[in-house]
């Protein structure tokens, strides 16, 4: 491997049926694989080891947050960059940003690290930082170009995000934010499954005020309640839009059915806030900002903040059990 | 040749295959394949939707046919016909499920297999235009999609983008994937381009301006047009009014009736 350069991802075959699948060693896509032998005898049917050497690793992080949604660009790297810049604003805390999309990475742009690579040290592969306490994990650092695609099918995304959690030398940390794309498929199903042993704080869920959201966002609170996963909250993104020139207020996704307000009453999980949309938002993360610094007395910012406090003290009264640490 | 025919199958009659294709999620491929679906009726053509979005299919709410159900019949399944002349005709896994809220927590091979049975089980009948809505990303949904059509060959692929870089940068890899998979791209929509008040018809840039035909003069593929954020349209997609006969009055129809046209020509192109 050149010096400097990213390192190399596990090559498997295109229609890897996964090493957990009945399939294993059996499926046409098997035939050459050097890994035939070692699959088809069974030998891996019993537990990932690397759910181990995940929950090893994982002894050092306090926290671990997922964000979530069942809907595509309703603002999940946009929270997730803003958690963390806002959760790194306390100097003494440290925070790790994996993005777990595999296909879409937008953490580079947003964080303003485009261009950056991973490096790779004794211990593992170094995030890359933004601030000291803030450091970044994405499949965007391991491209060589802006528009190299990510062609991969559900198992070796799998493979990447579990050398994510178990490769990569996070430190000694105390919130892990996971940003996902959207769905309720491979990527979601890895990383509930990888932490499992580690245990996950819960998710926040993040969407939008139309009911066109609204259906694919219950749907993934569905998936938490099926696998589990606390629900601390949801966020509703792009709430309503004041015209900077006549400054009224509209609606531009309409809330038909209620909003996020009416669906966290009738499924029971609470509603961390609503932010308002401001075009400054898309601008910041363009540019790779923060929007907190950029407009500190924009609705937005201050919404975000409360927004970010309630995920602080639900962390803090919900700290991992200390009898074990006795 | 009979063999080819025959192989056909339930695509036999029809006549042009569009993918419609993003690498960002929420940047309106649903809403643009519902749209372009009423424009090239409006056009006087028949048209199919097969939403592939196994996890978020969102067009049956949109078309307002989310109650409907699929039917069995000798040469697969039926598809559900939103309005009476059966002008359009749609096939989701939205209709299959038991109850709306259900998630479908799947993994690829399981959502491989069921786009599979879309492309050959579906009695889509005669078509103008069979629009394949997908999901974001250039994954399994994606590929499986592509190697099961390319027997058809596919007339090509609309790729949609809103204005910012975020979302540039993701639809940037989606024309690659394209390019990567042989499948030709017919242009690039910019979505959401510019909101106007409609308090003192201020027109504010959401998410910025001209990024779409920024990265179409990048990619060099023909650049299809802005659509604005029109709150009427997405009001009435939502609330399940007549789509109809109110799409022709919105704000965005114009835009939209531009990149049918474009559409068109190219079938026509291709036919010939």
């Amino acid at each position: 491997m050149a010096e400097g350069s990213g390192p190399a991802l596990d090559a498997r075959p295109h229609d890897c049926p996964g090493t957990g699948s009945d399939e294993a060693g059996k499926a046409d896509a098997c035939q050459g694989c050097p890994n035939q032998g070692l699959c088809s005898s069974g030998q891996l049917a019993g537990p990932d080891p690397a759910l181990e050497e995940i929950k090893e690793k994982m002894k050092t992080v306090k926290h671990k947050l997922l964000v979530l949604s069942g809907k595509g660009g309703v603002g999940k790297s946009t929270f997730t960059a803003l958690l963390a810049h806002g959760l790194a604003e306390d100097e003494t805390t440290q925070i790790a940003v994996l993005d777990a999309d595999i296909c879409g990475p937008s953490m580079p742009k947003i964080m303003g690290l485009e261009g950056e690579q991973v490096h790779q040290s004794g211990s593992g592969w170094s995030p890359v930082y933004v601030e000291e306490n803030l450091g970044v994990m994405s499949v965007g650092f391991l491209l060589s170009s802006p528009d190299d695609a990510v062609i991969w099918r559900g198992p070796k995304k799998n493979g990447m995000i579990k050398q994510f959690l178990r490769d990569v030398d996070w430190g000694e940390i105390d919130y892990l934010i996971v940003d996902t794309p959207p769905g309720t498929s491979d990527e979601h199903l890895s990383v509930v499954q990888f932490l499992s042993s580690a245990r996950i704080d819960g998710a926040v869920i993040i969407t939008t005020p139309q009911e066109v959201a609204l259906q694919d966002v219950r749907k993934e609170i569905n998936f938490c309640h099926k696998v589990k996963l606390p629900v601390i909250g949801v966020v509703e993104n792009m709430s309503g839009f004041v015209c900077p020139k006549c400054k009224k207020e509209s609606q531009i996704f309409p809330p038909t059915t209620g909003g996020a307000e009416m669906m966290c009453r009738t499924l029971n999980v609470p509603l961390l806030g609503k932010v308002p949309l401001d075009p400054q938002i898309g601008r910041s993360c363009d540019i790779g900002h923060s929007f907190l610094s950029e407009a500190p007395n924009s609705p937005a910012t201050l919404s975000y903040r409360n927004i970010i406090q309630r995920i602080q003290d639900y962390c803090n009264q919900n700290s991992p059990q200390e009898e074990k640490t006795i | 040749m009979e063999k080819v025919e025959e192989e056909k199958g339930n695509l036999a009659g029809v006549q042009h295959i569009i993918l419609v294709l993003s690498g960002k999620g929420g940047v309106g491929k649903s809403t643009i394949s519902t749209e372009l679906a009423l424009a090239l009726r409006h056009a006087g053509k028949k048209v199919g939707i097969l939403d592939v979005d196994l996890c978020g299919p969102s067009i049956p709410r949109m078309l307002n046919v989310q109650d409907r159900d699929v039917h069995q019949c000798d040469n697969g399944w039926v598809p559900v016909f939103v309005d009476k002349d059966k002008s359009i005709a749609l096939m989701s896994i939205g209709f299959l499920l038991e109850k709306p809220d259900d998630a479908v927590v799947w993994r690829g091979p399981k959502k491989n297999a069921l786009i599979k049975q879309f492309i050959t089980d579906v009695t889509w009948g005669e078509l103008d235009f069979l629009i394949v809505d997908t999901p974001p990303g250039t994954s399994d949904e994606h590929i499986s999609t592509v190697e099961s059509l390319r027997p058809f060959k596919p007339l090509g692929a609309v790729v949609v983008t809103t204005p910012q870089a975020v979302a540039v940068g993701d639809v940037r890899r989606e024309l690659t994937f394209c390019k990567k998979t042989g499948l030709r791209v017919l242009g690039v929509v910019e979505n959401m381009s510019g909101f106007v008040c409609p308090h003192c018809s201020e027109c504010t840039n959401l998410f910025s301006k001209g990024g779409g035909q920024e990265l179409a003069k990048h990619a060099g593929v023909p650049f299809l047009g802005c659509v604005p954020l029109d709150p009427q349209l997405t009001q009435s997609l939502e609330e399940g009014r007549d789509f109809l006969q109110e799409f022709p009055k919105s704000l965005a129809f114009s835009a939209l009736a531009d990149i049918a046209q474009h559409l068109l020509a190219e079938a026509s192109i291709c036919s010939s």
